[in-house]
């Protein structure tokens, strides 16, 4: 629960590595943080820093304006409830009512056994799907009262089949060295090569 | 500013308005008389039209439109209404939203008076809020550092803070943090807003949201008398210097387009608190019983009156003129007074006593000819687009605060490439082009390969610690650049190795003016970075061996001066170093010290005892009885800061005055009517009665000053720059050599800080605790060779002393360098560094 | 009913029902990278040239014409950088998800054909951080494509021809979906809107350089638009909206669904009532008013279902396609709440940046909850009214803003047309002795 491990930090510097400004990085890497933490602590959050040349000021400046980015613990699962327009007309309320009392925790918290945080969120876009939420950012939807009863009872026997929160993506990009094209750096570049060619050379080589 | 070149059409409010191509529509309303309220607008940082308060109406030709005028350049027939009914409707709306949240707590708010917010809701503001919902709530002020406490309730998120400490400060350690409306300012938790700007985020709130300790519930603005002038640093920053009840309360930087911009270091702002302090001499003291004779015997200082002072002092004087002759009477210090103090000082030393060994510089600055022989600089030339600026210097952020903000800015903003030519980091390299970081005492190595081009020649690819490469590429970027102004910061990048060095650095540099000034190009040009307020003053005013008054050595000059004075000195004198010498060997029989403290402050901490020890009667004047003074036989309660008139002359030579706003404390007087008054003692009398007499004869007898009249001076903007000089730089020749380091050794770099053990800093209480001890820094390759862990404990031996110090790991240091603090309490660098010597090896042991 | 059916002229969702359609065998096996080869036959400028003749309008929200907009990249500025817009949280928007999940290589293949024609050295695939799914497919496809040869070094093979695609996930803030809080957040940054001018990323973007950002769905137009032409791509839908556009279509319809529809040909009556799209409204139900094109769009009303899904007609009406989100009400719904809702997600998702949408949407937004709960006052209606006026004056559309970007005045959308149209709704919440009083005193203008 600290700074980056040695697994995360080789994927950290992995990702640094695409972009042409390191900065760029950084939600990708908090992402990172919260996977290996389930939250984002300060201590990574200063180790983020050094890596990508910041102040931690800055970084808990881009940190906290983003809201899937926690920076206190929550449950192993985030349930997100869309309350969202489309959602709202076909009973948001009611799902998020049902879920209050069912968990016992008010929109933004955390059931006893650490299991839970129940959010009430934004558009998540499954609109035709309403109303809907997603566990640790994943589907459910066209959720009914008793959908929402049989999602506790299989995230609390951890039947679910959702990832503890943190982790997104189950697949990561990977560039290959031989593959990998070069980032495109600010300064010094020159016209790309392609955009000096005529149909009839490309013809002619193709 | 240079004119523009073309002027843009405008229209504002029915009016035409010539503006400058690319300029804000605010800005050239305000130079027009039409003030457009803002709040997050700053004319010194770039705009982000955040507050909205400033939108008005423009038209471009496609009708009027709401824009905000803070991002908004002038074009050519553009027509602006501030006061159209859509207009005044926007700015009523935005006003009402920024006081939605905004506590009603004006009554106990330190901005309350002078606040812009509520200036404008006294303007314009509606008369009852139409807002019934429960405002935001924060803890109410969070302290941002020691020094700046922040009310997140007040703050309206201008982002003024925060642009300051990332664009102007570069210490991007208050950021907003969370979103929308519960979007707030902030540090990162336990790591504090450590800069040594943050003063300047206070004074730029345009609410009371940022407040600072030391002036917190002190005063309400309209209780402060406040009055225009300068602070006496080496930049000659720009204040206003703000009182109440005969007490200086606050600093406030002036927008001064020569120098500081409005800003002012921490350091500077909150000294006025030493000011205050009951430490101040108030009256004079003597040794002994005030009638009696002198008194060896270690008995108290005891107060006096100024004609038992003075008639200590002068009796002291004229027996050693006329037992010793005139020689036997040195002068060290004056580096802080006016312009009239060292002149008056100047005038009784050289002109009255009759000695040259005068010297303002504790031998740890650079000789005179350095600074009055070599083409001078300003600040804007410096940092004038597209320009080169070198940087032979000091740490300019440790040790000239605003003029590391200038330099900053130029090199960030307008196109300034930075070449560094120190023995390690400074605040700045992050932004240089080049940095020529080279092993301690060979810069001039390295600057004779950038002026020569001749960067083969090196054997192993190394100049002077530098790789070859790196010295070509940046010769071959100031050929570049060649058009533009290239401009040497100069001063002395270490105490640890002799100033010959840097002498020598900057004649192979001055070598560059006959290369860079063919066809017309500006050339090259110096700018001096020395320490101690008004140390150029002092040079201009001849307190240095072998110097009179105006820029004139004593040879040049001495005729202009004895028709003036009545005669000068017939040979020339020693310098610090050899003063303290002569004293330490029983040959100095009054040793008048001015605002100096040999014994805190001078480099070789033996020799300054040894003096001390073996002065005859020393007289002091200062307004702390500092360490030396406490040795004085006489003291002189002077008069500081505010506490008198008289004017000060800046690195780039620019004379701007100092007003007097405060009575001094007691009986305490301006150095230059204690100097006078001595003076008289000896039968001599200046006729002087007020600064402005001083400045007069100034004005009339140093040749560099003649015909820079006060009224001149004062009617001017940034004031006048001296330009003239009959100084020729003389570097010593051959230059010294450089000694081999050996493989087992590091060799030192000493360099101050910006809150060291000095005296206002340590009479500053909110000051004091910022200074810390010294720590021994390294090269993190370096650790393995020399055997200890970063963060240990290790035992520092020098030629010259041995020391326990933590050592830590710092990137800016380069390999076989070892960095050590200078004048730090407690663990200093003085305690290491062989006066003997022309370069300091360390070597590093395990405890 | 003269819609078509939904089989017919599926440009970007035909690989919907394709169980692999997201996988590269899948992709190429459907006619996959066609798009990209017959590019990379062709000069740059005619690749250009053919999305400019396909008159392709933005699929993000504005509707500016993409051909035009890759046109103010300012010449001999380089690099230049591709962003793709995958931030999709406009609330009723649900298409380019679905376009990522399941047709992950189309965006690839359009993203490559963008840079082939633009001379953009580096993409960036900003996908909205909520998307799990949306960013292991991106991932797959991408991984898939790069060991195929179709991105990275050398494409198919060409020698002049790199281009490294840069995934990229964001963390949750509505307002990254505008382009330029779209490259401060891609910097690192906060995702705060910047100032205009300049207008365009594409003049000054990404790292202060020339950027095109393009939305999933726009790009996922470009493998068709080059295999098939601009011109086939023109002759398709309204002649100022040309080709197909996706609508998803919630709230209180029979069938809420995601369709893919000829562009400007079709009506808001067809895509809404047709059996074959989203059925009509739910059974003994009648229309109260719907948002046409996402929460930011004024609200729209029985007599303009027979507006075409066509841009110019639409703004003429008052309002906007904007990201294809049609949100249906029916006699059921509560307008305040549904008002207070749309303006809930304005206020939580303002990013702070400037006054009048950080103060004004949030004010908005507490005011309409007092009025939820019974506490509303007579003078409250009038002065929702005058806060919207202050960060959109003259409340009007399209909309004028006090503040840098749109997303405080589209706050002001659903109350200027819940109020205008449902004003005894909200005065029913009002305390019955408030309801009497006049509405005349404190609302001062």
């Amino acid at each position: 629960m600290a700074r980056l491990n040695p697994g995360s930090l080789a994927i950290a510097q992995e990702i640094i590595s695409r972009y042409p400004v390191a900065r760029s990085a950084l939600i990708p890497l908090l992402h990172l943080a919260q996977e290996q933490d389930g939250h984002v602590t300060e201590e990574a959050m200063a180790h983020i820093a050094e890596l990508v040349g910041v102040t931690p000021a800055e970084v808990m400046g881009t940190c906290s304006f983003y809201e899937m980015l926690k920076r206190e613990p929550v449950g192993e699962y985030m349930v997100n409830i869309c309350n969202g327009i489309s959602c709202h007309l076909l009973g948001s309320s009611e799902l998020i009512h049902h879920a209050e009392a069912t968990l016992g925790v008010r929109p933004g918290g955390t059931t006893d056994d650490g299991k839970i945080t129940l959010e009430a969120v934004e558009c998540i876009a499954a609109c035709t799907e309403a109303p809907c939420l997603q566990v640790n950012y994943r589907y459910r939807n066209r959720v009914s009262t008793a959908d929402f009863d049989q999602l506790v009872d299989d995230l609390r026997a951890g039947t679910a089949g959702v990832a503890p929160h943190g982790k997104l993506a189950k697949v990561r990009q990977h560039i290959g060295d031989e593959r990998r094209a070069g980032v495109a750096v600010p300064d010094g570049q020159a016209q790309p090569a392609w955009l000096a060619r005529n149909p009839t050379d490309a013809e002619s080589g193709s | 500013m240079s004119e523009p070149e073309t002027v843009v059409n405008i229209t504002v409010n029915g009016r035409p308005v010539q503006a400058a191509p690319g300029e804000w529509v605010i800005a050239a309303a305000e130079r027009a008389g039409v003030y457009i309220p803002h709040f997050c607008y700053h004319p010194r940082m770039k705009s982000v039209g955040m507050c909205r308060m400033c939108i008005v109406d423009i038209d471009t030709g496609r009708g009027p439109a709401l824009q905000p005028s803070c991002m908004v350049a002038v074009s050519e027939g553009m027509v602006v209404d501030t006061a159209s009914e859509q207009t005044r409707k926007a700015q009523d709306g935005v006003l009402e939203f920024l006081l939605l949240n905004h506590p009603l707590d004006c009554p106990v708010c330190d901005k309350g008076g002078e606040c812009p917010l509520q200036d404008q809701t006294m303007a314009y503001g509606p008369g009852e809020s139409r807002f019934v919902e429960e405002k935001r709530h924060y803890e109410k002020p969070i302290p941002v550092n020691s020094l700046v406490y922040l009310d997140r309730e007040r703050c309206i998120l201008c982002d003024r803070c925060t642009r300051f400490a990332d664009e102007v400060a570069g210490d991007p350690l208050i950021t907003f943090q969370d979103r929308g409306d519960q979007t707030q300012v902030n540090t990162f938790p336990d790591l504090p807003f450590s800069s040594y700007f943050s003063g300047n985020t206070v004074q730029i709130c345009p609410v009371g949201a940022l407040t600072a300790v030391p002036y917190r519930f002190k005063a309400r603005p309209w209780d402060l008398a406040e009055v225009e002038s300068t602070y006496p640093n080496p930049m000659g920053d720009r204040v206003v210097v703000q009182a109440s009840r005969d007490q200086v309360l606050r600093y406030q930087g002036v927008d001064s387009d020569a120098v500081n911009w409005g800003w002012l270091t921490d350091k500077d702002r909150f000294a006025f608190e030493a000011a205050a302090s009951d430490l101040r001499l108030a009256a004079p003291l003597v040794r002994g019983t005030p009638l009696g004779q002198p008194d060896h015997s270690g008995r108290e200082l005891v107060e006096a009156t100024w004609g038992q002072a003075l008639g200590r002092a002068a009796d002291a004087i004229q027996s050693a003129v006329a037992d010793k002759g005139p020689q036997s009477v040195a002068v060290l210090g004056g580096a802080r007074l006016t312009n009239e103090d060292q002149y008056a000082w100047a005038r009784l030393a050289k002109g009255v006593i009759g000695t040259d060994h005068v010297d303002a510089q504790l031998d740890d600055g650079l000789p005179a000819d350095a600074v009055l022989g070599l083409p001078r600089a300003t600040v804007n030339r410096a940092c004038s687009p597209g320009g080169t600026v070198i940087l032979l210097a000091p740490d300019p952020k440790e040790e000239q605060g605003t003029l590391y903000l200038r330099l900053r800015h130029a090199v960030a903003n307008d196109g300034v490439q930075l070449i560094e030519l120190t023995p390690r980091a400074t605040g700045l390299s992050r932004l240089a082009s080049f940095r020529l970081h080279h092993r301690p005492g060979e810069a001039a190595a390295v600057a004779a390969a950038l002026v020569g081009g001749d960067t083969e020649a090196a054997a192993d690819g190394d100049i002077g610690g530098v790789p070859a490469a790196a010295v070509a590429a940046a010769a071959a970027a100031i050929a570049d650049r060649a058009d533009q102004p290239v401009t040497v910061v100069l001063g002395r990048p270490s105490l640890a190795e002799s100033a010959d060095f840097t002498v020598a650095a900057a004649d192979e540099l001055a070598r560059f003016a006959n290369l860079l000034s063919a066809g017309g190009r500006p050339g090259i040009a110096f700018l001096p970075v020395l320490h101690r307020g008004n140390v150029m003053g002092a040079l201009d005013m001849g307190l240095a061996p072998g110097l009179l008054p105006g820029r004139i050595s004593l040879a040049d000059g001495g005729p202009v001066l004895a028709e003036a004075w009545g005669s000068v000195p017939t040979a020339s004198g020693a310098g610090a170093r050899g003063i303290l010498q002569a004293a330490a060997e029983g040959r100095v029989e009054v040793l008048i010290l001015l605002g100096a403290d040999p014994l805190g402050d001078f480099p070789d901490q033996k020799l300054a005892a040894e003096a001390l020890d073996g002065a005859g009667t020393i007289v002091a004047s200062d307004l702390f009885l500092n360490p030396s003074a406490l040795r004085a036989h006489v003291v002189f309660p002077a008069a500081g800061f505010a506490e008198r008139q008289g004017t000060h002359t800046n690195l780039e030579g620019r004379i701007t005055s100092q007003r007097q706003v405060v009575t001094p404390p007691g009986t305490a007087r301006a150095d230059w009517a204690i100097a006078a008054g001595l003076a008289g003692r000896l039968g001599a009398d200046f006729g002087f009665g007020a600064a402005e007499d001083v400045w007069d004869e100034i004005s009339r007898v140093a040749p560099s000053h003649r015909g820079l009249v006060l009224e001149a001076i004062d009617a001017a903007d940034d004031g006048v720059v001296a330009t003239d000089s009959s100084i020729s730089f003389a570097p010593p020749r051959p230059a010294t050599p450089v000694p081999p380091v050996d493989a087992y050794s590091l060799r030192l770099v000493a360099a101050r800080r910006m809150y060291d053990r000095g005296t206002l800093v340590q009479h500053a209480p909110s000051l004091a605790g910022l200074a810390s001890p010294a720590v021994l820094a390294l090269n993190p390759y370096d650790f393995d060779r020399v055997g200890v862990e970063p963060g240990a404990d290790v035992r520092v031996i020098s030629s010259a002393g041995e020391m326990d110090t933590p050592v830590v790991a710092d990137p800016g240091v380069p390999r076989g360098t070892a960095a050590f603090g200078y004048n730090h309490p407690d663990r200093d660098a003085r305690d290491l560094v062989d006066p003997e010597a022309v370069v300091t090896d360390l070597r590093v042991q395990t405890r | 009913m003269n819609a078509p059916a939904p089989s017919d002229l599926r440009i970007i969702t035909s690989r919907f029902d394709t169980d692999d359609g997201h996988t590269l065998a899948g992709y190429e096996r459907t006619g996959g990278y066609g798009g990209l080869r017959r590019a990379l036959a062709m000069a740059p400028a005619d690749v250009h040239g053919e999305v400019r003749a396909a008159s392709l309008l933005g699929r993000g929200g504005a509707g500016f014409p993409a051909g035009v907009k890759w046109g103010f990249c300012p010449p001999e500025v380089w690099p230049r950088y591709l962003v793709v817009n995958g931030d999709e949280s406009e609330p009723g928007t649900y298409k380019d998800r679905l376009l990522m999940e399941r047709d992950p290589h189309q965006l690839l293949e359009g993203c490559l054909i963008a840079c082939y024609a633009l001379g953009l050295s580096q993409c960036f695939l900003y996908v909205r951080g909520e998307m799990a799914h949306a960013q292991e497919r991106l991932a797959a496809a991408l991984n898939e494509a790069y060991d195929a040869g179709y991105v990275g070094a050398n494409v198919l093979g060409a020698e002049d021809f790199s281009v490294d695609i840069t995934l990229h996930w964001g963390a949750g803030a509505y307002i990254v979906g505008e382009e330029t809080a779209l490259i401060e957040s891609l910097e690192g940054n906060r995702g705060m809107p910047r100032l205009k001018p300049p207008y365009f990323p594409a003049s000054i973007g990404l790292y202060g350089k020339p950027t095109i950002v393009n939305n999933v769905e726009t790009l996922s137009n470009l493998p068709w638009i080059v295999a098939n032409g601009g011109a086939a791509f023109a002759a398709m839908g309204a002649e100022s909206s040309t080709g197909t556009r996706v609508f998803a279509v919630s709230g209180h319809v029979a069938a809420p669904g995601v369709f893919e529809v000829p562009f400007g040909t079709t009506t808001f009556r067809d895509i809404i009532f047709d059996p074959r799209y989203a059925g009509g409204m739910r059974p003994g139900r009648t229309l109260k008013t719907f948002i046409p094109g996402g929460a930011s769009a004024p609200w729209f009303f029985e007599e303009q279902l027979d507006l075409p899904l066509e841009k110019a007609a639409v703004d003429k009406a008052g309002s906007m396609l904007g990201s294809g989100a049609i949100v249906v009400m029916d006699d059921t719904t509560d307008v305040v709440e549904a008002c207070h809702n749309v303006v809930r997600f304005f206020a939580r998702e303002s990013c702070g940046k400037c006054t009048p949408c950080r103060e004004g949407t949030s004010w908005l937004e507490k005011i309409l909850s007092r009025i939820l709960a019974g506490q509303g006052r007579p003078q409250d209606l009038d002065l929702l009214m005058d806060v919207c006026d202050n960060i959109s004056p003259g409340v009007s559309w399209p909309p004028r803003q006090t503040t840098i970007c749109p997303l405080g005045p589209s706050a002001v959308s659903p109350i200027a047309s819940a109020l205008e149209r449902f004003r005894a709704d909200f005065e029913a919440y009002l305390p019955a002795t408030a309801v009497s009083v006049t509405t005349a005193s404190g609302a001062a203008p």
